[in-house]
């Protein structure tokens, strides 16, 4: 009885050995044995990629599954669905749940969960602060112990400077990144929408660009003096790449992801309050998206990472003020870097590939984002000359709060696959 | 003219023509105003709901009248009587109005776009009455017909708008129009209450009082919510009148036969002095009047045909 799965013919692209071939990947007992012209092993199962781009399985390193607390927004289960339907094998979730995750158990929960009904690889990111208060650490030798692969306070700054040094300082032994949310809120404050021209013509309270870049100024200054690891998430405006450029030249270990949904909308396009414009970051203005694409083409930053935060429809139909921050993007992710990166002529496929990719997971110091002999085989399987309709009723994410609804994308994922086994494969 | 709009969102969207057709559209109406038997049947059988989630006085009873003026049917509905506070939401208060069969509502509420939440989910004609601060479309309508009045014209102009324009739908909305008609908009204020890149909408910005009112005709001085102290706009209220209460002296720096407006509720001594206000050059009470007329237009060419 022969065993094994041969993806056939399929352009192999694979950042990490600099690899882009039309040749045959041969997968067998969960990892790649062989990739080659022409493979003529036996198999047991086959894909014919003929016409298609065979990648390593995408990594997003920052997503909200909302488990623990708001099943009704999203579950591991339906979240990591929606991570197959857009080609990610591993996704990293936020600790700001109900409970956070500043607990071992938490962390072994989350792990219970994915293991039980997920789909994907889910890797828990554990809080700095215990409750994601600010005010005193999360054990986070035991949270790493448990397998928290990084550690975040996501959706709020950790505002006290002298816990935040302490934080770096002590993850030195653990050689785990704290991933920094920046946002000085005293500025944000009350703000819905980027402070600006749309601000003052929508009658709405902005959120400056400074609230962002002071909270990335002083990061970037306790990261230099405790020489430690920084990852700054979602960054938004063209001065928070520039601090960021400057620190990386002077050797400070800074890393930053940038969303698909900051590099494709302005806040030029908030002109009818739809609430799924409404994320933070907020929207910027062009020049920043400028400056954001110029940071991925000189390595600035490092990882395109989704943010993905569902919000039920209840919740989004409120209005522009009370309506929550966030959209999703798991399912939208490739698509939009393909249209507004490469495209574009941003970076090139490889390149592009390489932030969702093995970035990531160097990082994240995982052994994944390869297509590499007797590594573990998650490979996404896409056809670039597909081009497909945005609609609300195709999410496998159990929310909708998409801004891109109505948008005609290029690129479809075909089929998602991990440790040799298909997990998703898309309706013809 | 064909006037095809379902709702009145803002002057934003509107073309001068629109704004012009309102304009012309009310001057039959103000007319009305002055009858013996200041009614017409002109809205029988429709019915209007005010739906007021923000405390107002002058707006709503200009509304109410207007609706009264048309013979429309009118429920009233205020944020203190609603289930806003039993978690309800805007769209399910509306929803379940709606499910009574109505045709319009005017809607005042304190969250920018909240109007055009509804116009997109509801088949009815919607009117902005007021959304946070972003445009009050019926006030600046009613200024501009006062100014038409009084002035003759709106062309070539100059406006000077004082105040706390970063909180303020009725300086917005204002800007719009009077750009859109072809006057010289300036804003003035401290810099803590002027909202960033507002001279991109096409005015001109002034920190200094006497220098916005140095040869303008017209001078728009806009109410100063207390609460702007407190939140670190503004050193103090006294500090604001030094610097930015309109006196006699300020306004002999405008033209001659300057006109003084105010959308009310005016802060007397604060804003500008009780003197002023009652004066031969305000005409804060021709636009309380004009503002009737106005909302009758408005409801009249939304609803009349449909």
């Amino acid at each position: 009885m022969p065993e094994g799965l041969l993806i056939k013919g399929g352009r192999v692209l694979d950042p990490a050995s600099n690899l882009d071939e039309i040749c045959d990947v041969f997968i067998k007992e969960g990892k790649v044995r062989k990739i080659a012209r022409n493979i003529n092993l036996s198999y047991s199962e086959l894909i014919d990629a003929s016409d298609k781009i065979v990648i390593p399985g995408l990594i997003d390193m920052h997503v909200h599954l909302r488990e623990p607390g708001r099943e009704d927004e999203e579950t591991i289960e339906s979240g990591s669905r929606a991570a197959a339907r857009g080609g990610f094998t591993t996704v990293c979730c936020m600790p700001n749940t109900d409970p956070p995750i500043d607990d071992p158990s938490l962390v072994k929960f989350i792990y219970e969960q994915a293991k039980s009904k997920g789909v994907v690889e889910v890797l828990p990111v554990a809080t700095i602060t215990k409750n994601r208060e600010g005010e005193e650490l999360s054990p986070m030798g035991r949270l790493k112990e448990a397998g928290a692969i990084a550690f975040s306070d996501d959706g709020s700054w950790v505002t006290n400077s002298a816990l935040m040094r302490r934080a770096l300082e002590y993850v030195k032994m653990l050689s785990l990144p704290i991933i920094s949310h920046c946002e000085d809120k005293s500025l944000s404050a009350e703000g819905v929408m980027n402070e600006g021209y749309f601000s003052t013509v929508n009658g709405l309270a902005g959120i400056p660009r400074e609230a962002e870049e002071v909270a990335i100024f002083r990061d970037l200054a306790l990261a230099k003096m405790t020489d430690s690891s920084l990852h700054l998430a979602h960054v938004s405006t063209a001065n928070s790449v520039r601090l960021i450029r400057k620190a990386k030249n002077t050797g400070i270990k800074v890393t930053a992801e940038v969303t698909p949904h900051h590099l494709a909308i302005s806040d030029e396009g908030i002109t009818d309050f739809n609430t799924n414009t409404k994320v933070n970051p907020p929207f910027r203005g062009k020049e920043d998206i400028e400056l954001l694409k110029e940071s991925l083409r000189d390595n600035t930053i490092d990882v395109i990472a989704t943010d993905h935060a569902p919000h039920t429809v209840e919740e989004k139909e409120r209005d522009y003020e009370e309506a929550p921050f966030g959209v999703i993007g798991l399912e939208t992710a490739l698509s939009l870097v393909l249209r507004e990166v490469v495209e574009k002529k941003v970076l090139s496929l490889m390149q592009a590939i390489a932030r969702l990719t093995v970035n990531p997971a160097r990082i994240l110091g995982i052994d994944r984002g390869e297509i590499r002999e007797e590594v573990k085989a998650n490979i996404t399987i896409f056809d670039p000359g597909k081009s497909w309709l945005v609609r609300e009723e195709e999410f496998l994410s159990q929310s909708s709060n998409s801004p891109f609804l109505g948008w005609k994308l290029p690129g479809k994922v075909e089929w998602t696959i991990i440790g040799g086994k298909v997990v998703y494969r898309s309706e013809k | 003219m064909n006037f095809n709009r379902k709702d009145l969102l803002g002057i934003e969207s509107l073309t001068k023509e629109e704004i012009l057709f309102i304009l012309e559209t009310a001057k039959s109406f103000r007319e009305v105003l002055d009858r013996p038997i200041k009614k017409v049947p002109t809205l029988r059988g429709k019915t209007v709901v005010n739906l007021f989630f923000e405390s107002s006085t002058r707006t709503r009873m200009s509304f109410e009248l207007a609706e009264k003026r048309l013979s429309a049917d009118i429920l009233n509905f205020s944020a203190s009587t609603s289930s806003s506070t039993k978690g309800e939401t805007l769209l399910d208060t509306a929803r379940n109005i709606l499910a009574m069969k109505v045709d319009c509502f005017v809607l005042r509420h304190s969250t920018p776009g909240t109007p055009h939440l509804l116009a997109k989910k509801l088949p009815v004609s919607i009117i902005n009455a007021g959304d946070g601060a972003h445009e009050h479309p019926t006030q600046a309508l009613l200024d501009l017909y006062t100014i038409r009045e009084k002035k003759g014209k709106i062309e070539g102009l100059k406006i000077a708008i004082v105040g706390d324009i970063a909180h303020s739908r009725v300086a917005r909305s204002n800007i719009w129009g009077m750009c859109k008609l072809g006057a010289k908009v300036r804003v003035c204020g401290p810099p803590t209450l002027i909202p960033p890149l507002v001279e991109k909408m096409g005015v001109e910005v002034f920190y200094s009082l006497e220098d916005a009112l140095t040869g303008v005709d017209i001078v728009m001085m806009l109410r100063i919510q207390k609460e702007r102290q407190n939140k670190g706009f503004l050193p103090s209220n006294s500090e604001y009148i030094d610097f930015f209460s309109l006196n006699e002296e300020k306004l002999n720096l405008a033209q001659p036969d300057v006109l003084v407006m105010h959308p009310g509720p005016v802060n007397r001594g604060i804003e500008l002095p009780a003197r002023i206000a009652d004066g031969e050059k305000s005409i804060i009470l021709d636009q309380v009047t004009n503002g009737v007329a106005v909302r009758m237009a408005v409801l009249y060419l939304l609803l009349a045909k449909r």
